[in-house]
This record gives structure tokens, sequence and C-alpha cells, in this order.
């Protein structure tokens, strides 16, 4: 699985789901990225390791466009996807969670859902009230239900538990025909038995869908990804199976050895 | 101002059928305004009566985009004179200034398509900012037409603007008499309320309140925020404009007064002694402030009149950032609470009782 995995992202043809060239980002005086290269192939499942202040999360926002890189090029299945809107690449597929979550307060677990199907789908605006019948409704019952929150869906969001608040994250993620997912530290501050759950809803994932997982847990990020980038001080240190990473001792000493509180 | 409460509302999930999600509240609420006209004399059911809705229509489209939309606006009177200057403008005035004699089917319309767009456009310079800077701009683009309107003689016929505006016959009934006003104005006020109720449990409404929620998230579900918020301000000045019609009516003239900062700040101020929890809020809060205006003047002359709104406003702000609402759910009778609430069709109660599963 690995060597497939990383022939075909050797190759570097359209099959990329993303293709990072150059990419960095600057915050005034400060450099949170710079110069990083990244091939990911359609369907692989990619760990971004890192210590705090790495850039792994600006990397995240440059994809999505959360903000703009200030250098290099973003192509998302090919599409030079640099200066798109926020929005039009979510349209395309991409997804992502936040590592901080990002919800909505005062709609109800379902409500969340079923906006974020609409979303992406071409009908995402009406100004009828939601019907049972209605497809994208159907999703959302069918996701909120893939993410355990079946007992919650008409709980208002912010009365949920943090971990609730996580499995939401995740289920935003999920709406409508995601190819490629960013998730933020979707296992920071679960519990062990949540966390369990974290990794059977990854690995239950259709073998299509690719994602890069940024994971401070060792365990977590080897038993979900099959290739693993190593970020320090805004650049891609190295990359490699989880084996290679592992030991090597280059990576043992800046990160397992460097603590991360 | 940051932290208005944000509308309670029922899940998605349909369920009830819209003869049930009426309720008790609304229908004797309903049948009240219905047979108003048969207790109330001339003056109370235009001064008071017409002249309420038309205020709580405005403050209505103000609740839309503040309860919903988390967009304070202090533009909403500015977007009710752009209609009111169109009815000047095509419809009849006697200042000898244009005055089109247009029929009231076409200015009618125009006018509140007029006021629709130019709230769009105060929507697409606002949404850029947030929280308290909207509040300012929308200040400033207010100050900014009405001082334009003042010294605008081609078009806004300068400070004496336009007077001789009235209500047209139609069907044999003159819509200026107290009672064909009041009933125009209730119909109105009614369309707009059933409206914005329905509407913020639309797919709309949710997109809406989701964005007052975040922003951020909802740019990274695929929505297109600026879109959406722009297309919120529209219906606004739907509503807005309509109000803006009835206005120039019932004062039978619009100036620059009419769209004065004053007036402007009297929207808010109704909007958030209502409540702007419900969009039976700023009706609330136009009763209120009308009853006020009406006899506070009497007893206490005009230049006190100020100060004591100020004091109300003050008072219900410090009981309850809620308003009106806000100080029923509180002092509610505890039997028929429960009655009143579903009755509107709110879900305050069901929140609270629904508490956290774990
Ligand atoms: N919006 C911003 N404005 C200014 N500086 C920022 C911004 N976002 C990130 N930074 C800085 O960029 C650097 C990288 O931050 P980033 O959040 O990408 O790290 P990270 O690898 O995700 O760390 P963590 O493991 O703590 O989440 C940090 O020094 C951070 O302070
Ligand atoms: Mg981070």
């Amino acid at each position: 699985m690995a060597t497939n995995v990383a022939a075909s992202r050797l190759e570097g043809t359209g099959a990329n789901a993303l293709e990072l060239e150059g990419v960095g980002r600057r915050f005034g005086a400060l450099t949170a990225l710079s110069g990083i290269n990244m091939r990911i192939a359609a369907g692989e499942r990619r760990a971004v390791l890192g210590s705090n202040g790495a850039g792994k999360t600006t990397l995240f926002n440059t994809i999505t466009g959360d903000f703009n890189p200030t250098s290099g090029t973003i192509r998302f299945f090919g599409e030079d996807i640099t200066t798109l809107a926020a929005h039009e690449r979510i349209r395309r597929g991409l997804r992502r969670t936040y590592q901080i979550s990002q919800l909505f307060t005062n709609l109800t677990v379902l409500e969340s859902v079923y906006l974020a199907c609409r979303g992406v789908s071409r009908r995402r605006f009406s100004l009828l009230r939601p019907r049972a019948s209605d497809g994208a409704m159907a999703q959302a019952e069918s996701i909120v239900h893939a993410v355990h929150l079946d007992d919650d869906r008409e709980v208002m969001v912010g009365t949920l538990s943090h971990g609730q608040q996580r499995q939401l994250e995740i289920a935003l993620a999920l709406a409508g025909a995601p190819r490629f997912i960013l998730f933020d530290e979707p296992a920071a501050g679960l519990s062990p038995t949540e966390r369990r759950d974290l990794i059977a809803i990854l690995n239950a994932l259709p073998r299509h869908i690719g994602y890069i997982i940024i994971e401070h847990d060792l365990d977590v990020a080897l038993r979900v990804s099959e290739y693993v980038s190593m970020m320090h001080n805004g650049t891609l240190f190295t990359e490699g199976t989880p084996e290679e990473i592992e030991n090597d001792p280059a990576v043992q000493e800046i990160y397992l050895g460097g603590g991360h509180g | 101002m940051s932290d208005i409460s944000h509308p309670p509302r029922d899940g998605a999930t349909p369920g009830k059928g819209w003869f049930e999600s009426v309720g008790i509240g609304h229908l004797l609420l309903g049948f009240f305004l219905l047979v108003y006209p048969a207790m109330a004399s001339d003056f109370f059911l235009t001064q008071i009566g017409g002249y309420s809705l038309i205020l709580g229509m405005i403050a209505l489209s103000l609740m839309l985009l503040a309860g919903y939309g988390g967009m304070v606006s202090l533009a909403q009177i500015t977007v009710a004179g752009a209609a009111g200057y169109v009815v000047a403008i095509f419809g009849e005035n006697n200042s000898g200034v244009y005055g089109f004699g247009w029929p009231w089917w076409v200015y009618g319309p125009l006018a509140i398509l007029i006021a629709s767009f130019a709230s769009a456009l105060i929507g697409w310079i606002a949404v850029r900012t947030e929280g308290i800077y909207t509040i300012m701009i929308t200040l400033a683009v207010a100050t900014a037409c009405f001082y334009f309107a003042q010294q605008n003689y081609a078009l806004f016929n300068g400070f004496p603007g336009y007077n001789g505006l009235r209500a047209p016959e139609v069907f044999g009934l003159n819509w200026r008499d107290p009672v064909p006003f009041y009933y125009l104005c209730l119909a109105n006020a009614v369309v707009a309320y059933v409206a914005v109720l329905y509407g913020a449990r639309s797919t709309f409404g949710l997109t809406l309140q989701a964005i007052r929620d975040n922003q951020r998230r909802m740019r990274s579900i695929g929505f297109d925020v600026t879109a959406h918020k722009v297309f919120a301000w529209w219906l606004a000045g739907l509503i807005a404009g309509a109000a803006g019609i009835l206005l120039v009516w019932f004062n039978g003239r619009i100036s620059p007064g009419t769209i004065a900062v004053g007036p402007s700040i009297n929207i808010l101020v109704i909007a958030i002694i209502g409540g702007l929890r419900h969009p039976i809020g700023p009706f609330l809060g136009a009763v209120i402030v009308t009853l006020m205006q009406t006899f506070a003047i009497d007893i206490i002359g005009a230049e006190r009149f100020n100060t004591l709104i100020g004091m109300v406003f003050l008072v219900i702000v410090l009981i309850s950032p809620d308003g009106i609402l806000g100080l029923w759910e509180r002092f509610k009778p505890r039997a028929g609470a429960e009655d009143w609430r579903s009755s509107l069709g709110t879900s305050a109660g069901k929140v609270e009782n629904q508490g956290r599963k774990t």
C-alpha cells in the first residue's frame, strides 16, 4: 500500500489531488511557511506532524483559502486554486475541519449538517423551509448518524460537549461529495473512547476520499495514514512512510525529543 | 450592542402543519387587531394604530438584519425614505416639482424596488465591516443621505421636500380615511411579519443565522457569505420600502427631516425596546414608543421627552437585554408562559428544557 502511494506520488501526473509548489506565507516579519512543495495523490491519506508553531495550520489555511499564500502555487486536481475564493474551493470537493471548532452555536446539530450539505450542492439557496423529503436533509441525517450524533441531532450546538463538537466538525467536512479533506488535529482533547471512534470514522471513509491529518499523537497518526510529512519552522523537513519517520534520528530529535506540551 | 441576543428557533425538522403552528396567541392578537377599528377613535386608529404598524415594519426590517444576520443597521429609515421620495416624484405632489402623476400600482412597486436596491447597495458597502463598525458605516450612510437630500434641489427638492402626498382612491375606497388606512397598514405589517416568521426557518433563514454565528465556517462549507448578506439587505429593503410608502401617505409629505439621524436612531430604539428575539418585538416597541411620543409629550413637554425615551430605553436594556420580549420571559405568569411562547412559534422553552444530553 505504502509503496503504491509513494510510486504514484513520484509520477506527478494530473491524478494528484493536491500539488503545492513553493508555497509560502508571511505575517509581517514572521515567515510562517516557506517553500513548501507537496504532491498528494488522489485517495492518498497523509499525516502532517510537527511541533507547535511549525506552520501546519497555516498550511491548511492557504490550501483552503482562509487566507492566501504570499508565494507559490496550489493545484487541486490539476486546477490552479491559489487565489480562488474559499467557498469556491469547497464547491470543488475540498473540505476541512478546524483545530479550534468553528461551529454555529445557535443552530441545532442537524441544521448545521443540513446547511453543510446545501452549501456544496447547487441548490444552496432557497426561501422555503426544508422538507422531510429534502435530499440534503436525508444526507444530513445519514452523516449525523455516521459521526454518532443521532441522539443530539435536535440539540443546540452551543450546548454540546467538547467531544461532540469535534465530531460535528468532522460531520461538516463529510457533506456532499468530498474529494479531499484536511483534518486539523481532530483528536485533540478527546477521551480514549472518543479517539477510538474517530479512528473508526476515518478508516470507514470511502477509499477514493484522500485526506491530510494533522496529529500530535503519533499513535493516532500512524493508524490512519500511509505516508507522513514532517514540518519544522515553516518548512517541510522530511517525508516518508510511518516506519521511516519513526526511525529517523533527526525526527526523533526535533519532534519526539523536543516535546510539545 | 455586540451581544444582542439571537432569536431562538425550532429545529429545521418539519412536523407541525401550518394551522397548529399558528397558535392561540396569534389568533387572539389577530382578532384584536381586526376588531380594533370598532373600538378605537379615528385618532387612535391612525396616529397610534397605523403609525405603530408602519414604524414596526421599519423596525422589523432592522430586526431581520440584526437578530438573524447580526448586522445592526442605522440606515433603515433611509431606505424607507428612498421609497417615500419615489412616491413623491413619480406620484402626485403639490410642491410643483416633478409629480409625474403615475398610478399607484406603478409607482408603488417601483418605490419598493428602488428602496430594496438602495438597501442592497448600503448592505454591499456595510458587509465588509462587523459589529460596531456596521453601525458606524450605516450611520455615516444615513447622515450622508440626509445632507444630500437637504442640499439637492434637482431631485429631492432640498429642505422643504415634497408635500401633498396622499394615498390613492381604489375600489371606491379612499385609502386615506382612517379605517381603510389602518387596514392597509395592518395588511402590509401582517404580510411582512408572517414572511419573516416563516423565512426565519427557511433554508435562507438558517443560512443567515449561521453566517451570524460563524462566517468563516460558512465559507468553508461552500457558502458565498457576502452574497447571502447582501440578499438579506435586499429583503429588508422590501419591508422598509413598503413601510416607507405608507409613511409618506401617513405624513402627507416627505422631507429630509423624515430621514434625519434622529428618526434613524428612533428605529433602533424601537427595535431594542421591543426585542430582537422575535419579529413581534419591533411591533411591541413601536406601540410603546408611539404611545409615549403621543402622550408623554403632553404631560412632560417636548423638551424632556427625549430624556424620558432615553431613560425607558436604558432601564429596559439594563433589566433585559432582550427588550420587552425578554421582560416577558422573565416575569411571565408561569402557567400561561408555555402557551404564549409556543403560540408565537419560538422554542425558547424547548431549548431551556432540553438541556444537554451526554
Ligand atoms: N493569522 C495569523 N497572524 C499572525 N501570525 C500567525 C497567524 N496564524 C499563524 N501565525 C503564526 O504562524 C506560525 C505558525 O502557526 P500555525 O498555527 O500554522 O502552527 P501549527 O503548526 O498549526 O501549530 P500548533 O501545533 O500549535 O497548532 C506561528 O508562529 C503563529 O504564531
Ligand atoms: Mg495548528
